[in-house]
């Protein structure tokens, strides 16, 4: 091995350093702390009963019928908000892409729910379905209070996170969209393809590498739901996400033991849907980054 | 020509969609921050007279100025050693040979995937023990983390665009490769730098589950958990007029900055995630 290339070894893991220990630090230590955490019956209000207990956690969680409520609201919001940003994502990223005029004026207002806090937004949807201060009930000549009922109030959390998140998607979506090459529509718009033939036998295949790692990003995401769930119901009428009970758990309850077991198996079921994703669909995550 | 008229009809129904869409929620709050507090409930989706007592009460009061002064302060910081350590990590995956870089990078990208919820139990614990609690350093860490893979990412692909040959020639006349990153490297990098620094920053000033878990105090709550426990100052007073005000506040300087940055945070946005 030269001397330049040891030297430049050298500076790579040193230029690398101060990121990776941050990473190990911050990250990786403390989510082994958590399953260590785990295997305890630990509550912080009465500390000194710490005792190892092993996957008794685990077990009491997953037998109980809290956590599998929660995963499935969980499942609800995610599968519900993904699947609208994708349909409304497709015409979103198409206008961005194609229209006329306003071309710039279009892609700059679309990164204002992107910029907007997500507390913010949650909050400004409860008031507009509020039925006191809301102007939804007044403009619909109804008077349902949304938050109050499980699937009205699920239509509202889903409404925020579409809102908030859809520019996303379609940035994503419009990434793809610019690769096509222009010749291949016009080659299958000479062929007599139709648009929707021109949309699903041309533009949709060669954008699904682009699609997925969108539909990845997105559904990793949703899963986490925490802010847009705690400002508007708080989990009541049964819309707990399992980050708002891993929350509930550790924070408010104090219950570490049982808390880290929650948020081990948050952990798991984001290893598996990133899993699915990569080696199920063929999402091509990291095909680039090491070039 | 009529199918030409017809197709600018349709783009501009669309645009107005588009501009509906992303506003509405914007000028809802807006309206409903203007509104007089004996107006919040009257259910109009504008003001009927414009008002700013609530932007008075939110300022007259000692908790939403602190929790500002907080979150800028924070999301500052963290923003600047995000940026520094990605920028030196970005360098060396972009242009040096060394083992271990693609090991990092995935690190990295697992990082981006991790549920925050999933360590904030250990932090709270740890926090706890350390004094950490309850002040900036205790969120500054945790934010400059998560976002260490966004600006490695965000940085490594700006960096994959800039003339190399440039840094090639410097070292070529006797810089080391330090001197190369430093007098060549870094004022070219600058634009990608300055959108790392604006992704990292409305990262962190976005985040409520570290600040909701990790903070209990005017000392370092930020803007978006002190909204969220925000109750009013006095039982007879709706909290919803205070509220609006202080999301106004909030977003309005963010707005601008992406509204003026916008082709820059799109590009930054995409690049980490496709382009094959």
């Amino acid at each position: 091995m030269s001397k330049r290339q040891r030297s430049e070894w050298r500076l790579g893991w040193l230029l690398c350093a101060p990121a990776v220990t941050a990473l190990m630090l911050i990250t990786a230590y403390p989510i082994l702390y958590a399953v260590w955490l785990s295997m305890f019956r630990y509550d912080l209000r009465f500390p000194d009963e710490r005792v190892f207990i092993g996957l008794d956690n685990y077990l009491s969680i997953l037998t109980s019928e809290v956590w599998w409520r929660a995963l499935g609201n969980t499942v609800i919001i995610t599968a519900g908000s993904v699947s609208v940003e994708l349909l409304l994502g497709f015409p979103l990223a198409l206008i961005m892409h194609r229209t006329l005029f306003w071309r710039r004026a279009v892609r700059a207002t679309t990164l204002v729910p992107y910029a907007i806090i997500t507390v913010v937004a949650a909050l400004a949807w409860k008031f507009a379905f509020d039925p006191t201060t809301g102007f939804v009930n007044g403009l619909l000549g109804l008077e349902h209070a949304w938050l109050t009922q499980r699937w009205s109030a699920f239509f509202v959390i889903i409404l925020t996170e579409v809102w908030k998140t859809t520019p996303f998607m379609a940035l994503l979506l419009l990434a793809g969209l610019t690769l096509i090459p222009n010749d291949l529509i016009q080659a299958a718009r000479v062929d007599g393809a139709n648009a929707w033939q021109r949309f699903t036998k041309v533009i949709v295949p060669v954008m699904k590498p682009a699609i997925l790692v969108a539909l990845l990003f997105r559904t990793l995401d949703a899963f986490r739901i925490f802010d847009t769930v705690f400002v508007q119901t708080r989990g009541a009428q049964d819309t707990e996400s399992i980050s708002v009970l891993g929350y509930n758990t550790l924070i408010v309850r104090l219950n570490l033991g049982l808390g880290s077991a929650v948020s081990v198996l948050i952990f798991i079921g984001v290893l598996i849907i990133a899993v699915v994703f990569v080696k199920g669909f063929g999402t091509p995550l990291v095909r680039r980054q090491g070039d | 020509m009529r199918n030409n008229s017809l197709e600018r009809a349709f783009w501009a129904m669309g645009n107005i969609v588009v501009i509906a869409y992303a506003m509405v929620p914007v000028i809802w709050i807006l309206s409903l921050s203007l509104k007089r507090s004996a107006d919040l409930n009257d259910q109009r989706f504008f003001p009927h007279t414009i008002s700013f007592e609530h932007y008075r009460t939110i300022f007259a009061d000692a908790q939403f100025p602190a929790a500002l002064w907080n979150s800028i302060g924070i999301a500052s910081v963290s923003t600047v050693f995000a940026v520094i350590l990605g920028m030196f990590a970005a360098y060396a995956i972009v242009r040096l040979q060394f083992p271990g870089r693609r090991l990092i990078l995935a690190g990295a990208l697992a990082t981006a995937m991790f549920p925050p919820v999933a360590i904030i139990g250990p932090l709270f614990n740890l926090w706890r023990a350390t004094g950490l609690f309850d002040t900036w350093a205790g969120l500054i860490l945790p934010y400059m983390t998560f976002t260490l893979p966004l600006a490695i990412w965000t940085l490594a692909a700006f960096f994959r665009e800039i003339p190399w040959d440039l840094d090639k020639a410097a070292r070529i006349d006797g810089a080391t490769p330090m001197q190369a990153f430093i007098k060549v490297i870094a004022p070219l990098a600058a634009p990608g730098v300055f959108t790392a620094a604006i992704l990292v920053f409305i990262f962190a000033w976005n985040d409520f589950l570290f600040a909701a878990s990790l903070t209990s105090t005017n000392d370092a709550r930020t803007v978006p958990a002190a909204i969220a426990f925000f109750t009013g100052s006095s039982r007879f007073e709706l909290p919803a007029g205070s509220i609006a005000a202080a999301s106004v506040v909030v977003t309005v300087p963010v707005m601008i900055v992406v509204l003026i940055f916008q082709r820059r945070i799109v590009s930054g946005l995409t690049s980490g995630a496709v382009k094959g």
